[in-house]
C-alpha cells in the first residue's frame, strides 16, 4: 500500500534517515522501533510531505507522493498524527475534530464526528472546550481523533504513548487496534514503547541512527534476544552483571 | 462656557473616534499578517495609500459610479497582496526575519515611488457623494464622512468576525496560524492561506484609505500614518484585532485631545507617547493572548 525505496532525509547538513527501505501492507499495523533520535520521526514526516527527502521515492497505491505538501497527502488519505499533541489550541474539541475533515467535501462528516465520539467519549463531554485545556491524555485522544475525521486510508501515529500514565497507554493501544480491526485503517505507528508496539503491531521495523537494522514479524521480533535485551529490558539468566558494553548486537 | 467647553470635547470626540477607526483598520492589517506569518509588514500603510489612489483612478478619472470604484479598488489591492505574498514574502519562507522586515520596508519606498511617479505629489481628493454634507444636532456638527469612517469600520470589523467565527476558511485560517505544522497535517493549504492572509489585510487597508481619503487629502505620503497604525496594534496587544481596533481608538482620540491641551505639535507624537507608556505599564498590550506557538 505504502512503499519507501532508499529514502534519504537530512536536516540540513546532518542525515536523518539513511537508505531507508520500507513496506506497508494494507490491513496491518506496522511498527517502527527505536531509540531516541533514530530518526523515527523523520520517516513519518518524510512520508506526509513535511520533509523532503534528498533522495529515494514513496509510494501510495501505485502513485508516487515522493515530493507532495503534507496537505497533499493528506487529500490523498494519509492522516499523520504528530508526536506531542499537536492540537489547534484556541478552538474548541469539536472545531478541532471538524478541522480534520477539512479537505473533505462528503456528507458524511457528522457521521464520522459521531463514530470519534464513540471511540473517544471524553471528547464528546468536553466538546466545546478549548483544546488547550484538555489534559495531556485527551490531547492525544483529540489528535489522534482528528486523524481519523479525514477518513484516512492510513494514518501515521508518531508516538501516542509520550507522556501519558500506563493506564492511558494502554487505552491507546486498545483503541488503536480497534481502530485498525472495525474501521480497517492500515496504520504505521513509530513507538519508543516496544512492548506496546510489538503487543500492537503486525510487522516491526527496529530503527537505528537513520537505517533499518533488523525488520520481522512482531511474533518473531519478540522472541529475538537483541530485542528481548535492548528493547524489552529481559535479561537471560547468565552470570550476574553480564558486560553489556562487551556484548555486541548481532547487526553490528 | 462649561457648555462650550463640553461642545468642544464631544466634537473632538467624534473626529478622534473617526481618526482612531482609520487607523485601528491599517492596525488589524498588521495583526493578520502577523498572526499568519509571524512577520511584520512595514508596507501596511502604503498600501492602504496606494488603495486610496486606485480609487481615485476609479472614480475620478475613469468616471466609475462610487460604489463600483470602492469595490474595483478594494479587489485591485487584494490581488496585489496576494501577488506580494507570492513573489516577494513566499521565495523568503525560512529566512531570518530580519530579511523580510527588510523586503516590507522595501516595498513601502516602491510603493510611494511608484505612486509619485503615476499620480504626481499633489494632494488629490477622493469625489464622494457624501463629501461636504454634515448633521447638526444640539450645537455639534458632524461630517457625514465621519460616520462613514465609523459605520464602515463597525461594518468591516463585524464581517471580519463572522467571517472567522463560521466560515470553514476563517476556522482554517485560526488553525493556521494557532498550529502551522497541525494544519498542513490536516490538509490546510498553508501556502493558499498565507496568500489569502495578505490578500485579505491589503483590502483592508485599502478600505481605510478610502474611507480617509475624503477626510484628509490623497498624497503618496500618508501611507505614513502606518507608523502610527502600528503604535495603535502594539497598544491593542499585537495578536488581536478587537485589540487593534480598540488601541486605533485610544490612539485616535488620545491625539484629538493632545493638540486641544498640550502645546502645538504634540499631537503628532502623542501616538508614540501612549505607545512608550503603555509599554511600561502593560507590556503585552491590552487584549492579548498569551500562546505559544508550534514551528
Amino acid at each position: 500500500m505504502l512503499s519507501a525505496k532508499n529514502l534519504e532525509s537530512y536536516y540540513g547538513p546532518i542525515a536523518a534517515i539513511k537508505g531507508l527501505t520500507m513496506e506497508i501492507q494494507s490491513g496491518k499495523i506496522t511498527v517502527v522501533l527505536g531509540a531516541n533520535g533514530a530518526g523515527k520521526t523523520t520517516v513519518l514526516k518524510t512520508i506526509s510531505g513535511a520533509i523532503e527527502p534528498q533522495k529515494g521515492k514513496i509510494t501510495f497505491n501505485r502513485v508516487d507522493i515522493t515530493n507532495k505538501d503534507p496537505d497533499e497527502t493528506a487529500k490523498l488519505g494519509i492522516a499523520h498524527v504528530p508526536e506531542g499533541r499537536e492540537v489547534f489550541p484556541f478552538l474548541n474539541v469539536q472545531e478541532n475534530l471538524l478541522l480534520g475533515a477539512y479537505s473533505r467535501k462528503d456528507r458524511l462528516i457528522k457521521e464520522d464526528l459521531e463514530m470519534v465520539y464513540d471511540y473517544f467519549p471524553i471528547l464528546k463531554e468536553k466538546f466545546r472546550q478549548r483544546a488547550m485545556l484538555l489534559s495531556g491524555g485527551q490531547q492525544q485522544m483529540l489528535a489522534i481523533g482528528r486523524g481519523l475525521m479525514l477518513r484516512p486510508k492510513i494514518i501515521l501515529l508518531d508516538e501516542p504513548s509520550l507522556g501519558l500514565s500506563p493506564k492511558l497507554v494502554s487505552e491507546i493501544g486498545s483503541i488503536i487496534q480497534r481502530l485498525n480491526l472495525e474501521r480497517k485503517i492500515t496504520i504505521l505507528l513509530v513507538e519508543q514503547n516496544a512492548k506496546l508496539a510489538l503487543s500492537l503491531g503486525d510487522y516491526g521495523y527496529i530503527m537505528e541512527a537513520g537505517r533499518i537494522v533488523m525488520e520481522d514479524t512482531c511474533e518473531k521480533l519478540k522472541q529475538s534476544p537483541d530485542i528481548k535485551e535492548f528493547y524489552l529490558g529481559f535479561k537471560d539468566g547468565g552470570q550476574r552483571g553480564t558486560r553489556r558494553w562487551k556484548q555486541r548486537k548481532t547487526w553490528r | 462656557m462649561a457648555l462650550e467647553e463640553k461642545l468642544e470635547h464631544t466634537q473632538l470626540l467624534i473626529s478622534g473616534l473617526s481618526q482612531g477607526c482609520v487607523y485601528g483598520l491599517i492596525a488589524s492589517g498588521f495583526v493578520l499578517i502577523y498572526k499568519a506569518t509571524e512577520m511584520v509588514n512595514f508596507a501596511q500603510g502604503d498600501l492602504m495609500m496606494f488603495g486610496a489612489f486606485l480609487a481615485y483612478t476609479f472614480i475620478s478619472i475613469f468616471n466609475f459610479p462610487f460604489a463600483l470604484g470602492l469595490v474595483a479598488a478594494i479587489l485591485a489591492m487584494a490581488g496585489i497582496g496576494a501577488l506580494i505574498e507570492r513573489f516577494a514574502i513566499r521565495p523568503m519562507i525560512g529566512e531570518p526575519h530580519f530579511s523580510v522586515l527588510m523586503i516590507t520596508i522595501g516595498l513601502g519606498f516602491i510603493f510611494r515611488a511608484l505612486a509619485g511617479f503615476i499620480w504626481g505629489s499633489e494632494p488629490r481628493s477622493l469625489k464622494t457623494p457624501y463629501a461636504g454634507k454634515v448633521f447638526e444636532f444640539d450645537g455639534i456638527i458632524i461630517g457625514h464622512e465621519n460616520i462613514i469612517i465609523v459605520l464602515g469600520t463597525l461594518a468591516l470589523c463585524s464581517a471580519l468576525a463572522f467571517f472567522f467565527k463560521t466560515t470553514n476558511l476563517g476556522k482554517a485560517m485560526q488553525a493556521a496560524s494557532q498550529n502551522q505544522l497541525a494544519a498542513m497535517y490536516v490538509g490546510i493549504s498553508v501556502k493558499k492561506i498565507n496568500s489569502i492572509t495578505w490578500a485579505i489585510s491589503a483590502a483592508i487597508s485599502a478600505t481605510a484609505g478610502i474611507l480617509i481619503a475624503p477626510v484628509s487629502l490623497i498624497d503618496p505620503q500618508i501611507g505614513f500614518i502606518g507608523v502610527k497604525a502600528f503604535a495603535a496594534a502594539i497598544v491593542g496587544g499585537f495578536g488581536s484585532l478587537p485589540g487593534a481596533i480598540i488601541g486605533g481608538l485610544i490612539i485616535g482620540i488620545g491625539e484629538q485631545f493632545a493638540g486641544l491641551y498640550l502645546p502645538p505639535g504634540f499631537s503628532e507624537v502623542t501616538a508614540y507617547a501612549i505607545l512608550l507608556t503603555m509599554l511600561l505599564i502593560r507590556p503585552h498590550g491590552i487584549l492579548t493572548s498569551v500562546q505559544i506557538k508550534k514551528m
